[in-house]
């Protein structure tokens, strides 16, 4: 710290102090990689068997309904089933129609800034918790490919707004079934409430708020995007709950469009 | 022996916000400036300063001008201080604070972006430039930020033990040694400025961190400068009291600024009890009076917890005497019942902080126990205003460890505008003595050896005592016997203890290597400590009278005939265990303008 | 008043270990009391970093069972009950006990692009709340060091020091790009020898700031979506071409040298 020191580069391989052990933390510090490794892993297993099933991911006309599954709309394929069809179709494509749509929203999920905390910490253990040693030889961070890929974000947010846009379409499709005309059935309320849980996730999304005005260096001089910026801020702070509760929701409309559909349950009208 | 050695033009001794100021001036004309810190950069206890820095500025109160400020910085010191100080202060602290932000302060702002004041006690208009309740932090971080930018030379954890001198007795350096690895290094400089900041540390409570020994006082009274109203020691009336372990911490005046008040056991606020009649026309006479206040200065007068700080800590001292005490010896701040719980989060962030974390305590709740405690001494080494030069040549000196400008009390917000005031003053005395060219030209090295030898002494000894068990007795006795109120029996009875004192210290027995050894550190710290200790009971022996900060029990009013000078101390033969003379030294003169100013009815 | 049992780590370069001591421990005390007593009483050569004991300085950074802490904002009483592991920072060298050489964050200090404000009227910028307010979070930085230790990057990677300067100086860097009066573009600087694109955004110095500011919400993720807008951003800078360039391209910016 003297004088001749100064302006140097930072010196190297100084003898670090304490125990030479992984960590020294006595609480429960893997609980939380436990935990994530459980939810996201069940919920890859499950989004897999689905779109490698494309079955009852659409209630019909036949059964009175109009409920199309979030992970199938929308529906692109010419494989798609009757009434589930976008606007326009691929022929021949011979794979799950799920196959060409989720690349997009996965996109999303797998660039956004608190999924990466969780993976980096649950699967990568880059590292597993805090003040717990990563036990990687060498460590490059996002400054390479693939994981310089993460800075893609916010086209995969854009995309999610499309989506999001087709997902509240389909949710206001529910409100006007051909069985019932216009009513609510418990399928309404799942859809409304799955493109309202993807809206919050977009929305508070980190490239959201640095869009709509976390860019600006003068609040003062640009008010509007001052307002959206504070619109978006306090949803920004409760991203990782929206980012769980619209992970697993997303999949429990699948779940309830896959029972629907089968006949398994019938959707009861509400009003 | 040789040792580690550095040449530079100027030296400057603590790295707070007086260092780093007089860092940035002298480096801006062109010299070579080392910056000796004993701490960490950025860890001096100007970080402590919470509520804001004085500049009359009238960005919230156009009436406000210098000579207002002035005006209460000489009533606030009870007439003690040097006039020419608080007027340079008042006149310059504006410019001072809006340089601030060229180099990347960000304070607080007012609607229409200028910068935000607030109100203090002992200041007639909102006059602290803040940002929320750390501003010290903010004073420190830019400076320092600025001084690294500017490529200056900080040698860190690097603690100066003594100066040096040249034969013909100018200042030619210092000596000091690397925490790190206890090697001694030298330092050659044509012009040293101490900038040491204070020396609450002798004291048991006290808002001070470990730093405050006073290591810069006992250097300069060593080297030959005067140290004066050394007698005068603020007590900040609100410190915390509970945990024992946090006793002394400091709660910001800014919690009273921002609408807080005193209240006793009985819930009754009490200041209204104690306005001194120097204070009476302008302060409010019901609680009806002194809340309007608060949202318009015009509508009513000020309340009587903005008093200034001695006033208000010595009726804190006679309610808990008079049994109207809280259960640990305090009384209550009470903010919680007066603003709301947004408004307390907002601008008293880390008091909130400090008390839901080290006390348990939600202050948006429930009022906080608080009671005097050791924050300041407005004694110090005795200075040219204008150029910040001791008596010694070569010597300069800045910010806490000076004496003159606050008198017998600093008001609040006005050491932080001081050190930045008077740092740059000393950097440019620095300058100007440095480039007049009669300068030192080699350190007398046995000044260096006696040093050093005394410096290791500890480790030879074959047994002797433990310095935290003398730095403890110590602070105990000046708690005892030197603290807010004095009398002559005590006084007299820390005079006697301190010579026992100044005997145990040539007995320590340190344990340990050289190398980052505390223990070691303490030992070298105690000379100082003991030095200012023995000052300021010499100081508080002959003032045989009761002004700002120094409170005699046995002389309880202020007496006119020592309004006309201040108590000197000088060290006959540079040791620290030299004997000590105190004399009168006489106040300056006021110009007849300025003393219109005073004697304004307001 | 109970005794509790603290394990020190004492040592320096050349090794060291655990050592045991029981001490005394009042109502409301704070790691950093506990440390001071057996200073004061067995072992007054006991390194330990502190100033303020307020949690105002960020001396006392240190590690407490295995967790970055500062001493004294640490209760005992909030501690779990048994004996309390005490150890210095990993991430920085060793110089004695608890003391760690921390010179690698000045370093990183020296290298920040400075302010670059326009000249200053005479009575002073004019600035707003709205616009300080971001700056004001990152400047309650106290400079504990305490989110560089825990930050994987260079805990478990010394060889990333060189090329990386850690959460304390992203916030620094975020309080620079968002103050309003700069004219400094750092965004070149902040990818390539800031090193930016070294975190993995695991959010532990936000874990573990004591001043609790949001340093990865509020200031790496921003930083990134800066760099983003500067490099990755094929419509950002289609719209940078279309309109007047109102904005200095990031290459070509003045980015003023480190001094």
């Amino acid at each position: 710290m003297s004088t001749t020191e100064r302006a140097t580069q930072v010196v190297l391989g100084g003898t670090r102090g304490g125990p030479d052990v992984p960590t020294l933390r006595t609480d429960r510090w893997w609980l939380q990689p436990v935990v994530t490794v459980s939810i996201l892993t069940a919920f890859v297993i499950y989004s897999t068997w689905s779109a490698f099933n494309p079955h009852n991911y659409y209630a019909g006309a036949a059964l009175g309904r109009d409920l199309i599954s979030p992970f199938y709309s929308p529906c692109l394929a010419s494989s798609c089933a009757a009434g589930s069809r976008a606007g326009f179709f691929l022929q021949g494509w011979p794979l799950s129609p799920a196959l060409l749509i989720l690349i997009f929203p996965l996109g999303f999920r797998l660039t956004c800034y608190y999924y990466r905390r969780s993976y980096y910490r649950a699967f990568w253990w880059s590292p597993p918790a805090c003040a717990v040693s990563d036990k990687h030889a060498t460590y490059s961070g996002e400054t390479r490919f693939p994981l310089i890929m993460q800075n893609a974000h916010r086209y995969f947010f854009y995309a999610g707004l499309v989506f999001n846009a087709l997902l509240t379409y389909d949710a206001i499709r529910a409100f006007h079934q051909p069985g019932i005309g216009w009513g609510v059935t418990v399928g309404t309320l799942v859809l409304t409430l799955n493109a309202t849980l993807l809206w919050l996730y977009s929305l508070s999304c980190h490239a959201c708020r640095h869009l709509c005005g976390g860019q600006v260096k003068s609040f003062k001089a640009a008010p509007i995007r001052y307002r959206l910026w504070k619109l978006v801020t306090p949803l920004n702070a409760r991203h990782m709950n929206f980012a769980w509760a619209s992970l697993i929701f997303v999949a429990l409309t699948d779940v309830y469009v896959r029972l629907v559909a089968s006949g398994a349950i019938t959707d009861l009208r509400l009003f | 022996m040789t040792y580690e050695h550095h040449e530079y033009d100027v030296v400057i001794i603590g790295a707070g916000g007086a260092g780093l100021r007089a860092a940035v001036e002298a480096k801006q004309q062109g010299l070579s400036v080392a910056l000796i810190t004993k701490s960490l950069l950025g860890k001096a206890h100007t970080v402590m300063a919470e509520g804001g820095m004085a500049a009359a500025m009238g960005n919230v109160y156009p009436e406000d001008n210098w000579k207002v400020h002035f005006r209460d910085t000489m009533r606030g010191g009870k007439y003690l201080n040097n006039y020419r100080m608080a007027e340079l202060h008042a006149k310059e602290a504006p410019q001072r604070v809006l340089e601030l932000e060229q180099w990347g302060a960000l304070f607080d702002r007012t609607k229409d972006g200028k910068i935000q004041q607030r109100d203090f006690g002992g200041h007639r208009y909102a006059r602290l430039a803040h940002v929320g309740d750390r501003t010290g932090l903010e004073l420190i971080r830019t400076l320092q930020q600025k001084v690294v930018s500017m490529g200056t030379d900080v040698f860190m954890e690097c603690k100066v033990l003594k100066l040096v001198h040249d034969l013909e007795g100018r200042i030619a350096g210092c000596v000091a040694y690397w925490r790190a690895t206890g090697e001694f290094v030298t330092f050659s400089a044509k012009a040293v400025i101490l900038a040491t900041g204070g020396s609450g540390k002798s004291w048991k409570f006290t808002s001070n961190s470990w730093e405050g020994t006073g290591d810069g006082h006992a250097m300069a009274l060593w080297a030959g400068a005067k140290l004066i109203d050394m007698e005068c020691i603020q007590f900040h009336p609100t410190g915390m009291v509970w945990p024992l372990s946090v006793r002394g911490l400091l709660v910001t005046e800014g919690v009273r600024g921002d609408g807080g008040v005193l209240r006793n056991s009985e819930g009754k606020r009490f200041m209204f009890n104690y306005v001194a009649d120097m204070f009476r026309a302008e302060t409010a006479e019901t609680e009806e009076e002194a809340d309007k206040w608060y949202d318009d200065h015009t509508a009513g007068r000020r309340p009587p917890e903005l008093l200034p700080r001695d006033e208000v800590a010595r009726a804190i001292n006679a309610e808990v005497k008079a049994g109207r005490g809280s259960p640990h010896g305090g009384v209550y701040l009470d903010i919680a019942s007066r603003r709301s719980p947004e408004f307390i989060r907002r601008r008293l962030p880390s008091m909130y902080h400090q008390f839901m974390e080290l006390a348990g305590v939600d202050i948006t709740k429930e009022p906080m126990e608080i009671g005097p405690t050791n924050h300041y001494i407005m004694g110090g080494v005795q200075v040219d205003a204008e150029s910040a030069e001791t008596a010694v040549p070569g010597l300069f000196a800045a910010g806490e460890v000076t004496g003159g400008m606050h008198g017998a009390n600093r008001l609040g917000g006005n050491s932080l505008s001081d050190l930045i005031v008077f740092g740059r003053r000393a950097g440019l005395g620095a300058v100007a003595y440095v480039q007049a060219g009669a300068v030192a030209r080699e350190m007398n090295m046995a000044e260096v050896e006696a040093a050093v030898a005394e410096a290791l002494a500890p480790f030879d000894a074959e047994e002797g005592e433990n310095p935290y068990d003398i730095q403890r007795d110590l602070q105990e006795m000046m708690q005892a016997n030197v603290g807010i109120i004095r009398t002559e029996s005590e006084l007299l009875e820390a005079a006697a203890a301190l010579d026992a004192f100044s005997d145990r210290l040539k007995k320590i027995k340190v344990k340990g290597g050289r190398a980052y050894n505390p223990g070691w550190n303490l030992a070298t710290d105690l000379p100082a400590m003991l030095a200012v200790c023995q000052c300021v009971t010499r100081g508080a022996t002959l003032r045989q009278e009761s002004r700002g900060g120094h409170t005699r029990e046995d002389y309880p009013n202020a007496d006119p005939t020592f309004a006309t000078f201040n108590l000197a101390h000088r060290s006959d033969g540079g040791n620290w265990d030299s004997p000590i003379f105190t004399e009168r030294s006489p106040l300056l003169p006021i110009p007849a303008e300025l003393k219109a100013l005073l004697e304004e009815a307001h | 008043m109970t005794d509790v049992t603290l394990r020190v780590w004492r040592g320096d370069a050349s090794g060291g270990d655990f050592e045991e001591y029981v001490t005394e421990q009042n109502e409301g005390e704070v790691v950093l009391d506990l440390i001071h007593r057996i200073q004061a009483t067995e072992a007054p050569d006991l390194a330990c970093r502190w100033n303020c004991k307020a949690g105002k300085c960020g001396s006392c950074a240190a590690e407490i069972n295995g967790k970055p802490r500062l001493l004294c904002m640490t209760r005992m009483d909030q501690l779990p009950e048994g004996p309390v592991t005490v150890t210095p920072m990993k991430t920085f060298p060793i110089i004695r006990d608890l003391v760690t050489d921390v010179s690698f964050n000045y370093r990183m200090a020296e290298k920040v692009p400075a302010l670059l404000p326009p000249p200053m009227p005479e009575e002073g910028y004019r600035m707003f709340q709205e616009d300080v307010e971001r700056g004001q979070e990152f400047r309650k930085c106290i400079e504990c060091f305490m989110c560089q230790d825990v930050c994987h990057v260079i805990r478990d990677h010394e060889e990333n020091k060189t090329n990386y300067a850690g959460p304390r100086f992203f916030i620094r860097y975020a309080e620079l790009e968002m103050h309003p009066l700069d004219t400094n573009d750092r965004r070149d600087f902040i990818r390539e020898e800031a090193g930016l694109g070294y975190c993995n955004i695991t959010k532990c110095c936000t874990e573990v700031c004591p001043e609790h500011i949001k340093i990865t919400d509020n200031a790496i993720i921003p930083l990134k979506e800066r760099v983003v807008d500067a490099h990755y951003d094929p419509v950002a800078w289609l719209g940078r071409k279309i309109r007047r360039k109102t904005k200095t391209k990031a290459a070509d910016a003045a980015v003023q040298p480190a001094p």
